[in-house]
Formats: structure tokens, sequence, C-alpha cells
């Protein structure tokens, strides 16, 4: 979707400040929303793909609007009610009104540096060929779904060049959706800055994005 | 519980995270995580330990020095940089780290010619394993915007003024993969241990919005 988190080439956003030595959590509440948000994740409840769609998936101004562990809570929130794990009233109230959702496995305090070892990886061996080589010219699709995607805006139309093939990985927009994994190839695919932002663009910038094959049509 | 945190979040927080209507001293963010967590642990969804595990995991453990390390060892093993190179999930994972949001990793070396630049324009991507979780410039509006469309003039903005025959190459975390910047070298460090040399490397000069400490 073209959402508030798509946010290439944006405008009017101001400096970047960089804080001296900032902290990992700025505040308590930090903490636990980001503890929470990653050992919720773990129950095998929802995939990162959904996680991501849930945190977007709402007017740009509301986005923008929250803290980075804001918009992890929004996102974390929304799943819970929508799975059915939590009920609205009682995320508010902080007190169970019904019993629990049988089939969450709760992330164990033991398994801990285990889960996190293992990741998910999102490489899936497949037999399907690859369409693209590196050295291969691509076109972005110009897309626009209502849907989750990863296609950035700023690059759709334009014509880049595939620089490294990752193999098959998981396709975010089918898998937010719960459509299943749909393992596609990935490509490394480099823009010239001056094919993206026009030609009074820094001419020694090229950009890269990770595309799935999807997004991508063979440009002449 | 009581922990004290009085730490006035509204001052930072747009100025919605007032929850003083019950006379206490806790923001309105703080009285949402907490009603939310006690929910999670009352529904048996999370432990309560697994949480205090993982937030010491990434407040403790991991952090910016462990892609020091890597950055040391490739300036000091030619053969390990290497590696890096052409495999760098497997090359990082020989120093022990490895897993979540570092399962798919590529380094990316900084030249005189090429100055390389990581970015998520779409949400927040960055290589956990090596750098830890990533500082709040990384995440916000400004950086994602900008990195993309103009990292000349914010590199510049940051202190990072790079000679205008070096090209800029920005990488977008579209995907799962997640980049690691080599930079150089600094000069005047010949015969430093792979230990002394992994004190000069920072976190902003493995993301190229910094460079390098020099000795």
């Amino acid at each position: 979707m073209n959402g508030g988190q798509d946010l290439g080439g944006m405008h009017g956003l101001g400096s970047v400040a960089i804080e001296p030595s900032e902290p990992v959590f700025h505040h308590p509440w930090e903490r636990r929303a980001f503890a929470l948000t990653v050992a919720m994740g773990a129950t095998g409840s929802w995939n990162i793909d959904m996680a991501r769609s849930a945190r977007e998936d709402r007017p740009p101004h509301e986005y923008l609007a929250d803290s980075y562990y804001e918009k992890w809570l929004f996102g974390l929130e929304r799943l819970l009610v929508e799975r059915d794990l939590v009920d609205a009233d009682e995320l508010t109230g902080g007190t169970p009104s019904r019993a629990p959702s049988p089939g969450v496995r709760r992330l164990a305090a033991a398994n801990v540096d285990e889960t996190l070892a293992r990741g998910a990886p999102t490489l899936r061996a497949t037999m399907d060929v690859a369409r693209f080589v590196p050295g291969d010219h691509v076109r972005a699709r110009t897309v626009n779904p209502t849907t989750h995607t990863r296609l950035p805006r700023y690059v759709r139309g334009h014509v880049g060049v595939v620089e490294r093939a990752h193999g098959c990985h998981v396709f975010p927009d089918a898998s937010a959706h719960g459509l299943g994994e749909q393992p596609s190839h990935l490509y490394t695919v480099v823009f010239a800055g001056t094919e993206v932002w026009g030609a009074d663009a820094d001419p020694t910038v090229t950009v890269s994005i990770d595309a799935w094959e999807p997004y991508l049509e063979a440009a002449p | 519980m009581h922990d004290h945190d009085h730490d006035h979040d509204h001052d930072h927080d747009h100025g919605h995270g007032h929850g003083h209507d019950d006379g206490s001293d806790l923001s309105a963010e703080q009285v949402r995580v907490r009603a939310l967590e006690s929910i999670l642990i009352a529904k048996g969804y999370v432990d309560p330990t697994a949480l205090d595990r993982l937030i010491e995991t990434y407040e403790t453990e991991v952090g910016p020095h462990n892609g020091a390390r890597v950055v040391a060892r490739a300036w000091t093993d030619p053969l390990y940089r290497e590696r890096l190179l052409t495999d760098a999930t497997a090359a990082i994972g020989e120093l022990g780290y490895v897993g979540r949001q570092g399962e798919h990793m590529v380094a990316v070396e900084n030249t005189a010619a090429v100055h390389n630049l990581v970015v998520c324009t779409l949400c927040s991507c960055y290589p956990w394993p090596v750098l830890g979780l990533p500082p709040v410039w990384y995440k916000s509006a400004p950086y994602r915007a900008r990195a993309v469309a103009e990292p000349r003039a914010m590199l510049h903005e940051l202190g990072v003024d790079l000679a205008p025959t070096t090209a800029i190459r920005v990488w977008d975390s579209t995907a799962e993969v997640r980049y690691l910047v080599l930079p150089s070298r600094p000069a005047g460090t010949d015969g430093w241990t792979e230990e002394d040399l992994a004190t000069l490397v920072t976190r902003d000069a493995m993301i190229g919005v910094g460079l390098v400490n020099t000795p």
C-alpha cells in the first residue's frame, strides 16, 4: 500500500539528528513494548510480514505521528485483537474477561537465546528457475497495490540492473495476507540516482533495493 | 509494581503522552504497556522472565561491539575479509553472531571509489546480531526519506564530507537481507592488534553515516 511507511524521497521531514551516546531504550515502557512484541512474535501467531502490515496499514498521518515503539504497540494490539487472542476491553483494563485462546506457544525464558540464535530465515529451496541473472536490465513494475508490498514507490517504473541474486525468499506481498509463503527469487537491483530522481540528481549516486521477481519485468 | 520510571515521557513523545488523570506519574504509554503486559501474562501468552531476558540481551550483550570485531578481523586477516565479502552470514557466524535480523547478511566494502550507506526506507531493517537494535535516527522519517534521495547532502550535515570523486552507493534494505558496511582501515594503524583496531570502529561507520575513528 502507498502508506506512510513508504518514505523514500519524501520532502519536508527535517534534518537527521544523531543523538550522541544514545541509550538502547529511552523509557522503561519501550523496553517492555519491545520485549512483548518479540515474545508474541515468537508464539507463531503471525509472521513478520503480517506484523509489518499491521503497523503500516493505517492513515499516514497517524503512522508518522507515532514514535517508533508506539508503532510497534499499535501493531501488536491490533494483531492480538484481530487474531482473537485478547479483547479490546481486556487490552485497556489489563485483566482477563475470558479464557485464553488455545494454541499460543509461549516463549519460555530458557528458550530465548536459542530462539534468537535461530532467527527466522526466509530463504527457501525451490525448483523455480530464476528469470533474471546479474547484469540483466529490469524495470520495477508500475503498480499500486492497496495490500502489503515491499516495493517502494520511488523505484516504480524505473529501470535498473540486477547486481546480485539471493535465491528464493518468502514473498511478503502474499505472506502478509495469509496466502502462504510463495517463495520468489530475490535480487539486488541497482538504479542510477538520475534514473530515479531525475537529471538534476547527483550523478555519483546509485541506489539499490532488494526486489522479488514479481516486482520486476525485463527491460531492453 | 512501581519501578520509579519518572522519566516524563511526555517531554519527548509528541505531547499526547499525558496520563496524569489518576494523579499518578505514569505517562499514557506506561499505562498502555502495563495493561498490555498484564493481560498477556494473565492469559499465559508471555513469560515475564522471557521478557527480561530479551531486554537484557539487547541492552547489555548484543551491540556494535560485535560488528567492530567483525570489521577488525577483516582488517587483519585477508582470508577472513574474503570470506566476509563472499558469504557474510557464515563469516559473521564464525565469531558467534547469528540469528534474528541477521539471517541473511551481506558485507559491503568502502573504497576510495565507493562509499556505502545503508537504510531501510520502508521500516527499520537493521543487522541486529552485529549492531544491536537500531538507533532512533535510523528509524526516523527524515533518515528514511533523505538517505536514498540526497545522501551526499545528508552526510555533509552529519559531518561526513566525501571526496566529490567518491561515488555513493545506497542500500535500501527492502527484504530480509541485512547489510554491514566494511569501512576502510585508517592509516597509521600498522601492527595494531585486532582488539585495538576494534576500538576505532564506530556504529555509524558500519552503517555508512560516519567514519571510523583515527588513531
